[in-house]
């Protein structure tokens, strides 16, 4: 999870990782690999990028979105149409209904099901999520974010997810990495984050979904 | 034939010329705007720059821009042959498609140009993101986004081009538009509403369906756009199946812009015609750009008037009689530019200043002597030539004529202004029917500053020697007199039982035959 507040350089560092935007300086390995040394468009096509608010193409079908990146790589028609079910049944929509729909005719939320299952397409083993539930109503989201937890696991994927929703990065994260002012505060586990905060901006971080914990805790002790 | 039939006989001819002129402007306009127009959206100084020009171009009137593009078309002609070899026509299609093209690239580069730059950069982000190259995300997203703003674009162009295609005549490239030249010129107005029709209705043909395709692509409507083309091609497949089987090199008839050149326009088309020589005719070309195209090759054949080459092509001023003129011209076209002059008709249509009979009785004018001592309170009217020809310059050094106020007319419309006291004068022509109809004065020119008008026929250079096409031409020299020429002339000019050219030449053909 890349977690700070707005304008500390999440998004740009999600960016750089699949070279949207060029690094000035540093170096940027993925798997080992230099990314610099990559052909941009190529490393795109490996990873999955789920952006803000969907992306989807306006004038292409639920299904020729999903089938976008397979087909930039070529795949035979049949093996999209394929996988393009298959992954809307991994979003949780009924193939039958949804894959001729445009974009225009989903919710919110189903749009960013189809952007997540766009994203999938090529089976990627890396997947870059820039708040993709962000503008979603809370109850919806939950439900997403669940849903793509297991996904996650489900297909062992290696994920870089974008928020600034501390409660969110420590309820869906295996490791946080904390950004103030283009700088990593500080990257761990949830647990190393509130046993040993680096710092009093990493401490004042944590402390909301703490306070909303005991809250929680009180309320839930009182019972009904 | 009545002028309908007579009008609608035309119109395979027309309206093919004109429906393939406007669409190869339209779709050379789209394939050179829709590049730039995409590299504008990412250049913005080269946006700015070409949006500038396309809209100065837009402010050139059309028929200026038409015009202009045959004497340019006709220096790099000279200047291929002389470097390379090589010349092409310069009249006609040519100077007609390049002046359409740039009319018509405005609208198409302005809209897609804002449809590009306005594209939603989320949209353009994700199209990077899920890995399209550059190109990919052009051709795959971009510009399938923006198609429904660019049909728009070419909707607006294809009515302009349509529209203007009409004004390609006097290049001497046939359209509708030579119902409306000729039939402005010998006041048939039969022949100029079905022009304008015709153009009207082929201009909303067109739109309906490019709004078809429009609505398909923004509707994503696979049926529409289908149905769309299928029209287009169907207009487009009618309107020039006619021409098919007129491929081939044809004769070409020039007529400058008045009744009489058309009459014998057809006259000439019949002769050649019974020689088995097919011919096509460029209808209202200007005096001196009918001579330059008859030299480049453009024109095979037409009916000038001596005292115009004599002043305006040979730049004389001087005035040493009919006979002499008439030879001089013959020897003078075949040795400077190698054209055949076969020899005078028979008649002369001089330039001669005309006044209604009871104004010039009331103010005791005879001859253009007596017209200077009154001109300074009496208002001209001419054509759209004269008053920049040599001939007007030397009338008015030779007796020192000034007017009150100078008007310039369609030739036919010079005779009703007349008639109704809009002026006072006109530069009238002599063998023109309406004189003697409306019994006008012709004012005599004792200095002699005008030349001779004698009519002469000439040849191009490439048919100079052409026997069998000589011979057919042959029996007109010295067959047409001033009274016949001026009654066939007035069968076209007149209100009552209006006749058309086609019909005034037959007349007249009857004539010569006995």
């Amino acid at each position: 999870m890349l977690i700070g507040e707005s304008g500390s350089g999440k998004t740009t560092t999600l960016n750089m990782l699949n070279r949207l935007i060029e690094p000035t300086a540093g170096r940027i390995a993925v798997d080992g690999e230099d990314v610099l040394a990559l052909d941009a468009v190529t490393l795109r096509r490996r990873m999955g990028y789920v952006f803000q608010g969907a992306g989807l193409f306006p004038h292409m079908t639920v299904k020729e979105n999903i089938a976008v990146t397979p087909k930039l790589l070529g795949w035979p028609r049949e093996a999209m149409a394929a996988r393009a079910d298959e992954l809307l049944e991994l979003v949780r929509l009924a193939p039958q209904d949804y894959r001729d729909r445009f974009p225009r005719e989903l919710s919110g939320g189903q749009q960013q099901r189809v952007a997540v299952a766009r994203a999938l397409a090529a089976r990627p083993r890396i997947m870059l999520l820039d708040e993709p539930f962000g503008a979603l109503d809370p109850l919806i989201r939950d439900d997403l974010a669940e849903d793509y937890r297991q996904i996650h696991n489900t297909l062992g994927l290696t994920t870089i997810f974008v928020t600034h929703d501390m409660t969110e990065a420590m309820l869906l994260g295996d490791r946080i990495a904390v950004m103030k002012d283009g700088a990593l505060a500080q990257v761990g586990t949830p647990n190393e984050l509130l046993a040993h905060p680096a710092d009093d901006f990493v401490r004042a971080l944590i402390e909301t979904p703490k306070r909303r914990a005991r809250r929680l805790a009180q309320v839930l002790a009182v019972g009904p | 034939m009545s002028g309908f039939d007579e009008a609608w006989s035309y119109l395979p001819a027309y309206l093919g010329a004109h429906v393939l002129l406007s669409m190869s402007a339209l779709l050379l306009g789209i394939a050179i705007s829709l590049p730039l127009a995409v590299l504008a959206a990412r250049l913005r100084w080269l946006g700015g720059a070409l949006l500038g020009f396309a809209g100065v171009v837009q402010t050139i009137p059309s028929l200026a821009l038409l015009a202009l593009f045959y004497p340019l078309l006709l220096a790099l002609s000279h200047f291929t042959t002389e470097t390379f070899g090589f010349g092409f026509r310069a009249l006609g299609f040519l100077p007609a498609l390049l002046a359409l093209t740039l009319y018509s690239m405005l609208p198409v580069l302005r809209n897609t140009v804002t449809a590009l730059a306005g594209m939603d950069p989320a949209v353009k982000m994700a199209a990077r993101g899920v890995g399209m190259t550059p190109w990919q995300s052009l051709t795959l997203v971009e510009l399938p986004l923006a198609a429904p703003v660019i049909m728009a674009g070419v909707r607006t162009s294809a009515v302009w081009v349509i529209g203007t295609a009409t004004l390609a005549t006097p290049v001497g490239q046939t359209s509708l538009g030579n119902y409306i030249f000729t039939g402005l010129q010998i006041e048939n107005w039969a022949f100029v509403t079905f022009g304008v029709v015709a153009a009207a209705a082929l201009a909303l043909v067109v739109d309906r369906l490019l709004a078809l395709a429009e609505s398909g692509l923004v509707l994503r409507a696979r049926g529409r756009i289908f149905a769309a083309a299928a029209g287009l091609v169907l207009v487009v497949g009618a309107s020039l199946y006619p021409m098919l089987g007129n491929a081939g090199h044809r004769v070409v008839i020039g007529t400058k812009n008045f009744d009489e050149q058309y009459i014998l326009g057809k006259v000439i088309a019949d002769r050649l015609a019974s020689a088995g020589v097919a011919s096509t005719q460029r209808d209202d070309l200007g005096s001196s750009v009918i001579f330059r195209a008859l030299a480049a090759g453009d024109v095979d054949v037409y009916v000038d008037y001596s005292g115009t080459i004599w002043t305006n092509a040979m730049k004389r001023t001087d005035n040493p009689g009919r006979k002499a003129v008439l030879d001089s011209i013959a020897q003078w076209t075949a040795r400077t530019h190698g054209i055949r002059d076969l020899g005078p008709l028979g008649f002369e249509n001089a330039y001669a200043l005309a006044m209604r009979r009871d104004r010039a009785a009331a103010l005791h004018i005879h001859d253009l002597a007596d017209l200077a001592n009154h001109a300074g309170e009496l208002r001209i009217g001419g054509d759209f030539e004269i008053f920049s020809r040599p001939e007007w310059r030397a009338v008015e050094r030779a007796y020192g004529l000034k007017f009150a106020a100078r008007r310039q007319y369609q030739p036919n419309l010079m005779y009703s202004a007349l008639v109704s006291g809009d002026v006072d004068v006109i530069t009238a022509f002599s063998s023109d029917g309406r004189i003697a109809r409306y019994g006008l004065t012709l004012l005599a020119d004792p200095r002699g500053a005008l030349p001779p008008y004698d009519a002469i026929l000439l040849v191009s250079p490439a048919h100079a020697r052409d026997a069998a096409f000589l011979s057919a031409l042959k029996p007109l020299i010295g067959a047409i007199d001033l009274k016949t020429m001026q009654q066939a002339n007035l069968m076209v000019d007149r209100a009552e039982d209006k006749q058309t050219p086609q019909q005034a030449a037959h007349w007249l053909e009857g004539r010569i035959a006995r």
